[in-house]
C-alpha cells in the first residue's frame, strides 16, 4: 500500500553502524532494587542487541506493569510501557501493522500469566513474530510481595499468611500447550546461557517465549538459588542442547533416560547406563518438548533449562499480508471510488 | 376488472415471518426496487435474538420494516400500514405495530392448528373476529407457490424457500413496483443455478398475477418518486457506513487502516465489513477479547496506522483502562460504541442511548475524550471520517457513538465524490534534532507522532505521568497538574475546529428540542409535523458532545423551554444542565426501542399546550 509510513518502513537498511551494548542503554537511571535479577536480564539483552544486525530504530520493547515491565525505559530503542498484562496484545497489533519492526515484550509472572494470561496464550497460538521475555520471580514484586501464579503451593506472603493453596503454572508447559513455536527457559545468574537463548529467540521466526528465572532479592530472595548457585546447580539443572544427550551432575555423572514417556534419572557411574542410553534432545520434536517441560516441579528430576522447542509454523502477520496480496491480485487494488459506489446503486436525475 | 389506483404520500410496510421465511431478503428487495424508483425511504430489520429459534414460535419471528414515500422520509415509521404475516406467530408479534384500518396479508398455510398453538393462539385470529378493524387478505401462499412450480420437479424444501417471492410479487403489484430490479438480482444471485432463477422468478410473477386477477385485491397504490437531490445513491446501513467512513479517512490521511475488535452485537457488522476490504490493505485483527481489541489498535497507532476498535457498551467497559492509556500516551485512536440495551448483557439486539456518560466520563482519573455521535445510518460515514480526523489531528482517542437502531437501519445515501472528501493532513516527525516526545503544537496542543523505524527518534511512552517537555516519568505535583490541565485543554480546543450548532426551525422561540445520535429522524418528523400546525418549535441535533459546539449556550438561551428526548434516563440533559445551568426538560424512554414520533409530538403538545 502506498502510504505515509512507507518511507519509514523502507528505511529498513541493514545496520551499518556497529553498535555496542552501550548504544542500547537509555539515559534513564535504572531504578530496580540493588541486587535485583532484572539488572542481569537488561545487561544480557543490551549485549545481544548489537549482534542481531537490526537497526536500533527498528527495535520496539513493549511491556505491561511490574518491576520487570520498567524494562523499556532502560533500553535506548522505541519503547512502550503500557498497562497491566496487555503487552502481548499491544505488541501483536504493532507487529501486524508493522512487520518491518523487531518487537519485544518484557513481562513478569503476574503481568504475563495472571492478568495478561489470556493475551499470552493467544499470541502464542497465533505465532506473531515477537520475542517475549518473561521475568519469573514467582512473586508480585512491584506491589510488594504477594504470591503470583508461579509461586509454589504453600507460599507464605502478606496475602497468603498461612500459605497459598493454588497450584502454580509451569510457564513452559503453558506456552507449549498454547501452541508456542519457540519455548525456552534461562537463568538470570547465567549470563552466557541467557545471551545464547535471547539471541536464538530473536532469530526465531514466530513468537518466542523465554521464561527467565529472576531473583527478587527483596520479596522472594533465593527462590531459584538451588538452580542458579554453583554448589547446587550441577545436580539440580539439566541443560537442553539440541542433538545432545541429557547429561548433568557435578562430574557429568548423571543422565536422563526415557522410561516409556517418563524421564528418569540414571547414573552414568555405576555401570548400569552409558551416554548411549540417554534421551537425546531434539528441539524440533514437540512431543518431547511436552515431556521435558513436564519435568519442571518434579522433585525427583533436575530442572530443565534451555530451548524446549524451536519449530517453524506460519506466522500470523505473514499470513495476513499474504491474504492482502492475494486479494489485491484477485480483485485489484481497491479504489475508494469503487468501494463507495459498490452494491446496488441508482441515479436520481 | 379494471382496478382502482390510489396515490399515497408515504407508506410503511412490515414483512414478517419465521426466521426461515426469508423476510429480510424480501424486505431488502422491496427496498432496492423502491429506491431505484426514486422514493425516499428508511428501513429497519427486526431479527429474533435466538439464532435458530424453534420454527413457528413467537421468538423466532423475523421482521423487516420499510417506510417509503414521495416526501422526505426520516424514520422507518412509527407504525405500519401494511403487515405481511407468513405465519401465526409473526401476526401475533407484529399486530400491535399495525395502524387501525391497516392491511394484513396472511399466508393461510401458516395458520394451521400447529402454527396457532406454537404462536399461543387458542383460536384462529383469522376467524374469531379479532381482526375486524383491519383489512385482512387471506392467501394460501404455500399452495399457490406449489402450483406455480408443479411441473418443475423441485424438492419441497426448495419450493418452500421461494414462497417469500410470492408475497413479494403481490406487494409489487399492490404498490405498482417494477419486477425488473428483482429479476435482475435473481439472475445475478443464482447465476450458476438456472432452475432457481426460473423458480424464483416464476413464483414472484405468480404472486403479481394472482393479485392482478383475483377479486380480493381491488385497490392498488402508487407512491410517486420523492424530490431527492440528484446524484448517485445506494442504500446503506449504519455499520456499513461506519466501515466505509474509516476506509475513506485512511485514504485521505494516507495511512493504513487497522481494526482490532472482538465480535459483539450490534457492532460486529463493522468488523465483518472491514474484514472483506483486504484489497484496500485494511488489516482486521479479530482478538481474544475487547481489551486486546483496543490494545492491539493502540500498538498499531504507535506504529503509525489509523487505528480503530469497534464494540458495544459491555466491550467499552472492558476497554476503559486502555482508553486511559491512549489518553495518556496521546496516540490517535477511534473507539466505536454501537450502543445496545444495558446494563450488563442487557438487551443485546435492542437499541439504547445509555452509554453517553460512559463515553464522556467513564474512566479513572481525569481522562477527557472527544465524543462524536452519528445521527442516522448514512451519517455514520461522516462521523467515522470526522472521528478519524480529530483523532489524528489532536493525537487523542475519540469515542464515536452509534446505536443498534442506526447500525441496522438503512436509508438511501447520496454517494460522495472522493475528490470532495477533505484531505486529512498527517505528518510524522522525522527530524531528530531537539526531539521531545511531549512537545506540543501551539494551536492544537497535540504532540508529534514519531513512529518506530524513524532513526534518531527512539523514545519511550507509557501510562505513567510524564514530564511536560521530555516525556520522562515524572511524579512532581505541579507537573502532574500541568499535564492534567494540558490534556483537558487539548480536548477543549477541538471546539475551535468543529461546526457551530445549527437550529432547524426558528432562530428563537417557545421550544427547542435538543437531541443527539440516532433519534434525529424521529425528532425531525415530530418537529416538522408540529411546525406545520404552526407551533413554535425547533430542533437542534448535536453531533459533537465533547467538546460541545462553542455557540451552544448562546443558542439554547434563545428558547423558553429546552426539551431533551433521549433513549435513557437523562444523560445529555445532565451535561447541558451542568454546563449551561439551564432547567431543561427530559423526555425519556428506555424500552430497547426507538422513539415513535408520536411520543415526541405528544410531549411537545404537553409543553406548548394542546392548541396554540
Ligand atoms: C489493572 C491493574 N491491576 C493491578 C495493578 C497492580 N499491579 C501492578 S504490578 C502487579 C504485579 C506485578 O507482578 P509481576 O508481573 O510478576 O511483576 P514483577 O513486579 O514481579 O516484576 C500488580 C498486581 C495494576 N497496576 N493494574
Ligand atoms: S522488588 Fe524485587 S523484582 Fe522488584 S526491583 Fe526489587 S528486587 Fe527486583
Ligand atoms: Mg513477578
Amino acid at each position: 500500500m502506498n502510504s505515509l509510513i512507507d518511507s519509514v518502513v523502507s528505511t529498513a537498511t541493514v545496520a551499518e553502524t556497529k553498535y555496542t551494548a552501550k548504544d542500547f542503554a537509555s539515559d534513564q537511571d535504572v531504578r530496580w532494587c540493588p541486587g535485583c535479577g532484572d539488572y542481569s536480564i537488561l545487561a544480557q539483552v543490551q549485549r545481544v542487541m548489537p549482534e542481531l544486525n537490526v537497526p536500533r530504530e527498528k527495535v520496539v520493547v513493549v511491556s505491561g506493569i511490574g518491576c520487570s515491565s520498567r524494562f523499556p525505559y532502560y533500553m535506548n530503542t522505541y519503547g512502550f510501557h503500557s498497562i497491566h498484562g496487555r503487552a502481548p496484545a499491544i505488541a501483536s497489533g504493532l507487529k501486524i501493522a508493522r512487520p518491518d519492526l523487531s518487537v519485544w515484550v518484557a513481562t513478569g509472572d503476574g503481568d504475563g500469566l495472571s492478568i495478561g494470561g489470556n493475551h499470552m496464550i493467544h499470541v502464542l497460538r497465533r505465532n506473531v513474530d515477537i520475542n517475549i521475555l518473561m521475568f519469573n520471580n514467582q512473586i508480585y514484586g512491584l506491589t510488594k510481595g504477594q504470591y503470583s501464579p508461579t509461586s509454589e503451593m504453600g507460599k507464605v506472603t502478606k496475602t497468603s499468611p498461612v500459605g497459598s493453596v493454588d497450584m502454580p503454572f509451569n510457564p513452559a508447559s503453558l506456552a507449549l500447550g498454547s501452541g508456542g513455536t519457540f519455548v525456552a527457559r534461562s537463568l538470570d545468574r547465567d549470563p552466557k546461557h541467557m545471551q545464547t537463548i535471547v539471541k536464538r529467540a530473536a532469530e526465531h521466526k514466530g513468537t518466542s517465549f523465554v521464561e527467565i528465572y529472576q531473583n527478587c532479592n527483596v520479596f522472594n530472595d533465593g527462590a531459584f538459588f538451588a538452580f542458579t548457585e554453583k554448589e547446587t546447580k550441577p545436580d539440580t539443572v539439566v541443560f537442553l542442547e539440541h542433538g545432545k544427550p541429557l547429561v548433568f551432575g557435578k562430574d557429568n555423572d548423571k543422565g536422563i533416560k526415557l522410561d516409556g514417556f517418563s524421564p528418569v534419572v540414571v547414573s552414568l557411574k555405576d555401570g548400569s547406563h552409558s551416554v548411549n542410553d540417554l534421551l537425546v534432545h531434539n528441539e524440533k520434536d514437540s512431543t518431547l518438548a511436552f515431556i521435558l517441560a513436564n519435568m519442571t516441579y518434579n522433585p525427583e528430576l533436575p530442572r530443565p533449562v534451555g530451548i524446549f522447542l524451536a519449530i517453524d509454523r506460519p506466522r500470523y502477520e505473514v499470513e495476513m499480508e499474504k491474504q492482502i496480496d492475494s486479494a489485491i491480485s484477485k480483485r485489484g487494488k481497491g479504489s475508494l471510488e469503487k468501494l463507495l459506489n459498490s452494491g446496488d446503486t441508482w441515479v436520481i436525475q | 376488472m379494471e382496478k382502482e389506483t390510489r396515490v399515497l404520500d408515504e407508506v410503511t410496510i412490515r414483512f414478517a415471518g419465521d426466521s426461515g421465511d426469508g423476510m429480510q431478503l424480501t424486505g431488502g428487495q422491496f427496498t432496492n426496487t423502491s429506491a431505484a424508483m426514486g422514493n425516499d425511504l428508511s428501513t429497519l430489520p427486526d431479527y429474533p435474538a435466538e439464532i435458530r429459534a424453534p420454527k413457528d414460535t413467537t421468538y423466532g419471528v423475523s421482521g423487516f420494516q420499510i417506510h417509503f414515500g414521495t416526501t422526505e422520509i426520516n424514520t422507518p415509521g412509527d407504525h405500519c400500514d401494511v403487515l405481511v404475516a407468513m405465519n401465526a406467530a409473526s401476526l401475533k408479534v407484529n399486530l400491535r405495530s399495525l395502524i387501525d384500518g391497516g392491511i394484513i396479508i396472511v399466508n393461510t398455510d401458516g395458520f394451521g392448528d400447529k402454527n396457532l398453538k406454537l404462536a399461543g393462539y387458542n383460536q384462529s385470529p383469522l376467524s374469531d373476529g379479532s381482526l375486524s378493524k383491519f383489512q385482512v387478505f387471506q392467501v394460501d401462499i404455500t399452495k399457490l407457490t406449489n402450483l406455480a412450480l408443479a411441473d418443475m420437479n423441485l424438492s419441497q424444501k426448495v419450493v418452500d424457500k421461494t414462497k417469500n417471492f410470492f408475497a413479494l410479487g403481490m406487494m409489487y403489484w399492490m404498490f405498482n413496483r417494477t419486477l425488473d430490479n428483482t429479476i435482475q438480482w435473481i439472475q445475478e444471485k443464482f447465476e450458476k443455478k438456472p432452475e432457481l432463477i426460473e423458480a424464483n422468478t416464476r413464483v414472484m410473477k405468480a404472486g403479481w398475477n394472482y393479485a392482478e386477477t383475483t377479486d380480493i385485491f381491488a385497490v392498488k397504490y402508487d407512491v410517486k418518486p420523492a424530490p431527492l437531490t440528484p446524484g448517485k445513491y445506494r442504500n446503506i446501513n449504519g455499520n456499513q457506513a461506519t466501515a466505509l467512513g474509516f476506509v475513506a479517512a485512511a485514504e485521505k490521511a494516507n495511512l493504513p487502516l487497522f481494526l482490532g475488535s472482538y465480535p459483539i452485537t450490534p457492532a460486529t457488522g463493522i468488523l465483518e465489513e472491514l474484514a472483506y476490504f483486504k484489497n484496500y490493505g485494511v488489516k482486521t485483527f479479530q482478538c481474544e477479547d475487547e481489551i486486546a481489541g483496543i490494545t492491539s489498535a493502540i500498538g498499531a497507532a504507535f506504529g503509525g496506522n489509523l487505528a480503530i476498535t469497534t464494540t458495544s457498551g459491555p466491550g467499552v467497559a472492558l476497554k476503559t483502562e486502555a482508553i486511559g492509556l491512549a489518553v495518556m500516551t496521546e496516540l490517535p485512536l477511534v473507539i466505536v460504541n454501537v450502543q445496545r440495551g444495558g446494563p450488563s448483557t442487557g438487551l443485546p439486539t435492542k437499541t439504547e442511548q445509555a452509554d453517553l456518560l460512559q463515553a464522556v466520563y467513564g474512566r479513572n482519573g481525569e481522562a477527557p475524550v472527544p465524543v462524536i455521535a452519528a445521527s442516522s445510518p448514512s451519517d455514520c460515514f461522516n462521523s467515522a471520517f470526522e472521528a478519524s480526523r480529530i483523532a489524528l489531528k489532536y493525537m487523542t482517542p475519540v469515542m464515536l457513538l452509534t446505536d443498534g437502531y442506526i447500525a441496522n437501519g438503512s436509508e438511501p445515501w447520496l454517494i460522495p465524490e472522493v475528490k470532495d472528501l477533505k484531505e486529512i493532513p498527517v505528518k510524522f516527525r522525522k527530524d531528530p534534532v531537539d526531539y521531545q516526545p511531549y512537545q506540543r503544537d501551539e494551536i492544537t496542543l497535540s504532540r508529534e507522532w514519531a513512529i518506530p523505524g524513524t532513526p534518531g527518534l527512539e523514545h519511550r511512552i507509557g501510562g505513567l505521568e510524564k514530564h511536560v517537555k521530555t516525556g520522562n516519568i515524572n511524579y512532581e505535583p505541579e507537573n502532574h497538574h500541568t499535564m492534567i490541565s494540558l490534556r483537558a485543554a487539548k480536548v477543549e480546543r477541538i471546539a475551535n475546529d468543529i461546526p457551530p450548532a445549527t437550529v432547524e426551525g426558528d432562530e428563537s422561540g417557545e421550544l427547542l428540542l435538543v437531541g443527539w445520535g440516532g433519534t434525529y429522524g424521529t425528532i425531525k418528523t415530530a418537529v416538522e409535523r408540529k411546525r406545520k400546525e404552526g407551533k413554535s418549535v425547533s430542533q437542534l441535533h448535536l453531533h459533537y458532545i465533547n467538546p460541545l459546539p462553542k455557540n451552544l449556550g448562546e443558542v439554547l438561551a434563545r428558547y423558553k423551554t429546552i426539551l431533551v428526548p433521549e433513549i435513557n434516563l437523562g444523560q445529555l440533559i445532565k451535561l447541558l444542565r451542568e454546563k449551561f445551568l439551564i432547567p431543561a426538560v427530559g423526555l425519556n424512554k428506555v424500552q430497547g426501542l426507538p422513539f415513535r414520533s408520536i411520543e415526541i409530538e405528544q410531549k411537545i403538545d404537553e409543553i406548548l399546550g394542546g392548541k396554540q
